[in-house]
């Protein structure tokens, strides 16, 4: 699973460039489902905020984004999806460059890659059920999409199946605004798989939670992403999940990749290293 | 200082400078003498007034429901949030601005030489009171929902309509319900004034009583004016209420 061959890097010496870098061969196989090159942000025409970003992720990887705040995760993350729009560079996508894609084009892209957010971002007046129901929308148009009330038998049982399989089976007439916050992402990880996706990113999809209910939904994310083998791309500030969770780790710093290692290399006092 | 010049220009203006120690006392001699003409009230048939009534309701009821319609696609079009280009953004906020700032009466003396006198110029005058304030407070409405959601629905790869009725509509509901069920509360009342200028209504059956001076018969209008509006009142807030804790 993990990219394999790294570079070693010494900080102490004073290098600046990336403590370990994926494999160029890795990077060009046929089954890689990101591929990130030459990746700029610049904000107001001033702030850079991501220079020169390479990685490639091959399918099936669990990788996990590290770095301090401002660090430019979350913007690459929406640059991975052109929520934000990049200044310039390639983000290979399934084998699409979304940078090139018209908006029709962007928008099934999109439908394949499920966004987990750090505030869910669910819909608060409305269910739970329909919340994961609108996940449907990655794959089907129209009015039947839009409302639980009228939506089609087999995707309202399917959307039951996933709250099913994220424990929330019982809350599911429930409105989210009258949910917990691990009730709450749980609903908005039933809703990015409900769309079938191929790959998964999320922005620190825990960071809201306290500890216990951090990692029980992480836990579950992750047992999910794992079962349907998909790739699956996370930001966090918890070194612990990076290290328990990710097949990888990508570290930023001031919007470089500076580092770049499979995660069983590592442990926290080295990845702290990154903070320092 | 210019401000100070103006308003004692305007005291001057309205004449409230030149009223004398007598207008003043008289003032409330001629308030109990009106009392005194207007009670009790006079009868007036039920056969004039329950379809005076009824075709009211009717105006306000139609004109809400059209206005709130159009205000839809109009709110979306004048939300900045929303609107596809700045030309349909300024548009959209041009025709809401002009309906809203025209009176009600000059577009119900524009209505009735149009199409003549009667409850269609109401109703139509109606609309487009509607149109121009619903049409603002729905887009401000869907200005102000909170962005998460329409990004959430932007990565899923929704359309515009899939992300307008799964999530914007959602959470600008309220705020719309309130808008919509305050308009139809404003027809009914409007629609009392645009009887004036025989744009039909309840408001006709109190402009022959007023230039007659026939106040017993005005004040039973009157009245009934009041008590309707109490009702629609209190029927708007139970269905406000009812909706909105659904």
């Amino acid at each position: 699973m993990n990219s394999g061959a790294v570079v070693t890097f010494d900080r102490a010496a004073g290098e600046s460039l990336p403590v370990r870098v994926a494999s160029p061969s890795r990077v060009l196989a046929e089954s890689t489902d990101i591929n990130i090159t030459g990746l700029c942000k610049t904000f107001d025409g001033q702030r850079q905020v991501l220079r020169d970003i390479h990685f490639s992720i091959p399918r099936g990887q669990a990788v996990a984004l590290i770095g301090h705040n401002g660090s430019g995760k979350s913007t690459l993350l929406r640059c991975c999806l052109r929520l934000v729009q990049p200044c310039s560079g390639a983000v290979s996508l399934l084998g699409s460059d979304i940078t090139t894609l018209g908006a029709r084009q962007l928008r099934g892209m999109r439908a394949k890659v499920g966004f987990v957010f750090q505030r869910h971002n669910l819909v608060a007046r409305l269910s739970a059920l329909t919340n994961v129901l609108h996940g449907v929308q990655a794959r089907k148009k129209g009015p039947r999409t839009w409302f639980h009330s009228i939506a089609p038998q087999k995707d309202r049982e399917e959307a039951m199946a996933q709250l099913h399989s994220v424990g929330l089976a019982n809350l599911a007439e429930r409105r989210v605004d009258g949910l917990s916050g691990g009730e709450s992402q749980r609903v908005a990880i039933a809703r990015a798989l409900m769309q079938r996706p191929k790959i998964v990113m999320a922005d620190e999809p825990v960071a809201s939670l306290d500890p216990l209910a951090g990692d029980e939904v992480m836990g579950l994310f992750l047992h999910r992403i794992k079962d349907e083998g998909l790739t699956l791309l996370f930001v966090s500030h918890n070194l612990d999940h990076a290290l328990r969770y990710a097949d990888r780790i990508i570290g930023l710093r001031d919007g470089r990749v500076e580092l770049d290692t499979p995660s069983k290399t590592e442990n926290l006092a080295t990845l702290r290293e990154l903070y320092g | 200082m210019g401000l100070v010049v103006f308003t004692a220009h305007a005291l001057h203006g309205t004449e409230l400078s030149s009223l004398s120690l007598m207008d003043i006392a008289a003032i409330p001699a001629n308030i109990l003498r009106l009392i005194g003409e207007m009670l009790p009230p006079g009868q007036v048939e039920l056969a004039r007034i329950v379809p005076a009534i009824l075709e009211t309701l009717q105006m306000a009821l139609v004109g809400t429901v059209l206005g709130v319609l159009v205000s839809l696609p109009l709110g979306i079009l004048a939300a900045k949030s929303l609107s596809p280009n700045r030309l349909l953004y300024f548009s959209a906020r041009g025709v809401v601005s002009f309906c809203r700032t025209v009176p009600d009466l000059v577009w119900a003396i524009f209505f009735v030489i149009i199409v003549g006198l009667g409850p269609l110029a109401g109703m139509l005058t109606l609309l487009v009171d509607t149109i121009g304030f619903a049409g603002r407070f729905f887009a401000e409405a869907f200005e102000e929902v909170d962005s998460g959601p329409r990004e959430a629905f932007s990565a899923i790869g929704a359309s515009g309509g899939g992300t307008f009725f799964s999530a914007i509509l959602p959470a600008a509901a309220p705020s719309c319900i309130n808008t919509s069920m305050y308009c139809l509360e404003r027809a009914v009342q409007s629609s009392v004034i645009l009887g004036l200028v025989g744009a039909g209504g309840i408001g006709m059956l109190l402009e022959e009583p007023m230039v007659w001076h026939n106040y017993p018969e005005a004040t039973t209008v009157v009245l009934t004016i009041f008590a309707m509006l109490v009702v629609v009142e209190q029927l708007s807030g139970r269905i406000r209420y009812h909706i909105l804790a659904n």
